[in-house]
């Protein structure tokens, strides 16, 4: 086994695409699985067409504990020895560049399409017999239990309530769950190939539409990846103004989550109670950006409005009736014995799935993952304001509801700090344009756990090659593992307590 | 249970006043913009151009189409005479694709629908949400509609289940390749007659996704729509009006004052 030192970064930046090491795919494979079990992440692994024929493939290894990334890169052409069964945390990753470049990763444990659409190659895909305009999943088949009294339940992609498309399969016996396989993809638009070809005035509107609950966070990340390309350097203000955003959209959300985890455990009054105070998180980015979601209000180079006079003085006073509301409505949710007997048990993620598998976000942290890119890969503000990590160790739906209020306390408290301490500076700076070849990467804590958008541009500056990943792209596996010998009746309540973005993992 | 009692009576009702009270949206809010195409210089196309979905011509006269209008301001910012504002108006629904095309400071027209559909669904309505490729946006809006601040059921509008006890369907997102079938399959399962509502930019026409490789650009090539509800996303009060002037419930839009003009 022979191992290479990889190209050391920090979050986000740019670098020659040349200055990152091409190995052999054998040393490539090797190296990855090495820094792995070693303790690194996963972060990204994608592909990028350099040929007619090649595919280059890089892999973004994140150094929680020493706050750096790695990157190596390797060439492919059509296939090559699969990472999963070593590094179970590179499976969605095989299968997303297996569907996106036609190159089979020889022994990947559950090979089968991640979206349902052709490869960008031009060659044929790597499902014989696949439809791709037959409804999904096409001629590929579930995993099937069999035995005389087991039952399939199948479930979507038209669901119950106002929610987006996933096709859920169910194996059962009697009530419990055997096996639960999770078919994405309805939500699938090409956003990967749209935002590449650019820059275009279409890039932050797309980028914002990744997933429609976490425009910020992926704006965010946007723009600090064309930052870094562009060697932009943003007023600390506008720094100060896009984490307060970014706050403001974790706490209407893990807030709207309390609410939800209550509807679904018919605890009616947390529902309506939470669900009025995700709206004033919502009306407080409103009024500060016109939005109830904060869309055009990032763009590179900084922010389009500020937060000043009045409007600052009415945050301040809002925000301090919401730290107390919250408090009020969380005690009530947390004492009620009919929510704990349901929260409590339900759905449990060990930590050692959790880092098997790598998983992000609150999901991580529920089960005892010590990961947070504001803590452990700052960019903004969060380099001088540090927000404490919350960590749970029962990695069940309580320790997942617990987490969302814990992280919306912490929220408020490091807003209000922010409010009183704004930085001064100019609202935006001019951006410039990439430089050809470059490889960039930003990584962004969103209110699900962490974003990360790399951008490889070609020899004339453009963007050659936009990747996105969504922290649901890294958790949805974290569902099917809680439901696990688990009841089927658990299921909403296990899917709320996960609540992830189909349109953030489709693209 | 006393502490639930305490907390309920402390919160009390916080259920907006809206129809009956006009409802205010800050001064910043992204509503329906006013167009002054006398202020535009000659040949100025920098609207047009910075538009990143196209949703502005300039002949002579600016058009806005908003069913393609994101509201993300760059018109706004490109116009060197500030000829395009946006207002706090929420009032953004049509029942024609033709009166979205705003050329001054016009409010789209919805006419209500006639006397035999409104008997059956004017005082009770039930809707099937289809999500066909929005970015959740969308749906977050129709699911703040049933909170206590807009409460949606106190007009006996109801978002239900199964396509099967529906009287309409609303459709969100572009219409992705891979949710056709789906969306379709559901429109037959509603027995007519039946509404179809088109909610945000993509269900209009197809949004930031417009001729994207995996998407068709909204659901009107499929279906017939009653109602377009533009906004990326729509506010909920965008989508309140909408649907309660499609019912003849709100003054500015029964179908008499409609013919009247």
């Amino acid at each position: 086994m022979s191992v290479a030192t990889p190209l050391a970064l920090r979050n986000p930046q740019a670098v020659d695409e040349a200055a990152i090491p091409v190995l052999p795919i054998q040393e490539f494979r090797d190296t990855v699985l090495h820094t792995v079990k070693g303790g690194a992440r996963l972060s990204a692994f994608f592909g990028r067409l350099i040929s007619g024929k090649q595919v280059k493939v890089y892999a973004l290894l994140a150094h929680d504990e020493v706050g750096e990334c790695t990157a190596i890169g390797t060439i492919v052409q059509d296939s090559y020895p699969s990472l999963t069964p070593e590094c179970p945390q590179a499976h969605w990753f095989e299968r997303e560049l297996a569907e996106q470049f036609a190159v089979k990763p020889e022994g990947h444990p559950w090979f089968k399409p991640l979206r349902h659409h052709h490869n960008y190659r031009g060659v044929p895909d790597l499902w014989p017999g696949q439809d791709f305009a037959s409804p999904i999943p096409g001629s590929y088949p579930f995993f099937r239990v069999k035995g005389s009294e087991i039952h399939e339940v199948a479930v979507g992609p038209v669901h119950a309530g106002i929610i987006e498309p996933g096709h859920f399969r169910f194996q059962c016996h009697g009530e419990r769950v055997l096996h639960l396989e999770i078919q994405l993809g309805y939500q699938h638009r090409g956003i990967e190939r749209m935002l590449a070809g650019g820059p275009s005035q279409r890039m932050p509107v797309l980028a914002e539409s990744i997933a429609g609950d976490t425009v910020v966070g992926h704006a965010l990340a946007f723009c600090e990846v064309m930052e870094s390309l562009g060697d932009c350097q943003i007023s600390p203000r506008a720094q100060a103004l896009r984490d307060i955003v970014l706050e403001l959209e974790r706490l209407a959300n893990h807030i709207g989550d309390l609410g939800a985890l209550g509807t679904d455990v018919g605890f009616l009054p947390a529902a309506a109670y939470f669900g009025r105070l995700r709206g004033e998180f919502l009306n407080l980015l409103m009024e500060l950006t016109g939005s109830r979601y904060g869309r055009s209000f990032l763009r590179p180079g900084g922010v389009l409005h500020d937060l000043s006079g009045v409007l600052l003085v009415d945050f301040e006073k809002r925000m301090k009736r919401a730290q107390k509301e919250l408090r009020t409505f969380a005690r009530m949710l947390f004492d009620t014995p009919s929510v704990i007997d349901r929260f409590e048990g339900t759905g449990i993620v060990t930590r050692e799935v959790s880092e098997e598998l790598g998983f992000v976000g609150p999901v991580a942290r529920a089960c005892g993952s010590h990961r947070d890119v504001r803590h452990d890969h700052p960019s903004g503000i969060y380099q001088f304001a540090h927000l404490p990590m919350m960590t749970a160790d029962t990695g069940d739906v309580h320790a997942r509801a617990l987490i969302r209020w814990l992280e919306a306390e912490r929220s408020l408290e490091f807003l209000l700090e922010q409010l009183t301490s704004l930085p001064e500076g100019e609202l935006q700076v001019p951006c410039a344009r990439a430089g050809p070849n470059q490889w960039a990467f930003s990584m962004v804590e969103g209110w699900r756990g962490e974003i990360v958008h790399l951008i490889t541009t070609n020899e004339l500056g453009a963007i050659a090659r936009y990747k996105v990943i969504d922290p649901s792209f890294h958790n949805w596996i974290g569902l099917a593992m809680a439901l696990r010998d688990g009841e089927i009746s658990d299921f909403p309540l296990c899917n709320k307590s996960f609540n992830l973005s189909y349109a953030g993992h489709d693209l | 249970m006393l502490k639930i009692l305490a907390t309920r009576i402390e919160q009390g009702c916080r259920t907006l006043a809206f129809p009956s009270e006009e409802a205010k949206l800050p001064e910043r809010f992204r509503g329906r913009p006013t167009i002054d195409s006398k202020k535009c210089p000659d040949n100025c196309q920098q609207c047009a151009e910075a538009c990143p979905t196209q949703a502005i011509q300039v002949d002579g006269t600016v058009q806005l189409d908003l069913g393609r209008c994101l509201f993300c301001q760059e018109c706004v910012m490109a116009c060197p005479e500030q000829a395009i504002t946006y207002t706090p108006d929420f009032r953004l629904a049509s029942t024609t694709r033709e009166s979205l095309m705003l050329r001054s400071d016009e409010i789209p027209k919805v006419l209500a629908l006639e006397e035999k559909t409104r008997r059956l669904f004017g005082r009770s309505l039930k809707l099937r949400e289809v999500c066909a490729g929005s970015c959740n946006g969308c749906e977050m809006e129709l699911q703040a509609l049933n909170n206590v601040v807009f409460d949606l059921g106190r007009f006996g509008i109801q978002f239900v289940a199964s396509p099967r006890h529906a009287d309409g369907l609303v459709v969100t997102g572009p219409v992705t390749k891979n949710m056709r079938t789906a969306l379709l399959k559901t429109y037959e399962a509603v027995p007519s007659p039946k509404l179809v509502i088109a909610v945000g930019a993509c269900a209009i026409s197809g949004g930031p996704f417009r001729d994207g490789p995996e998407v068709h650009n909204g659901v009107e090539k499929f279906l017939p729509v009653d109602l377009y509800i533009p906004g990326c996303p729509p506010h909920p009060l965008t989508i309140l009006d909408g649907v309660l002037r499609l019912l003849g419930r709100l003054e500015s839009g029964t179908r008499e004052e409609v013919h009247q003009k």
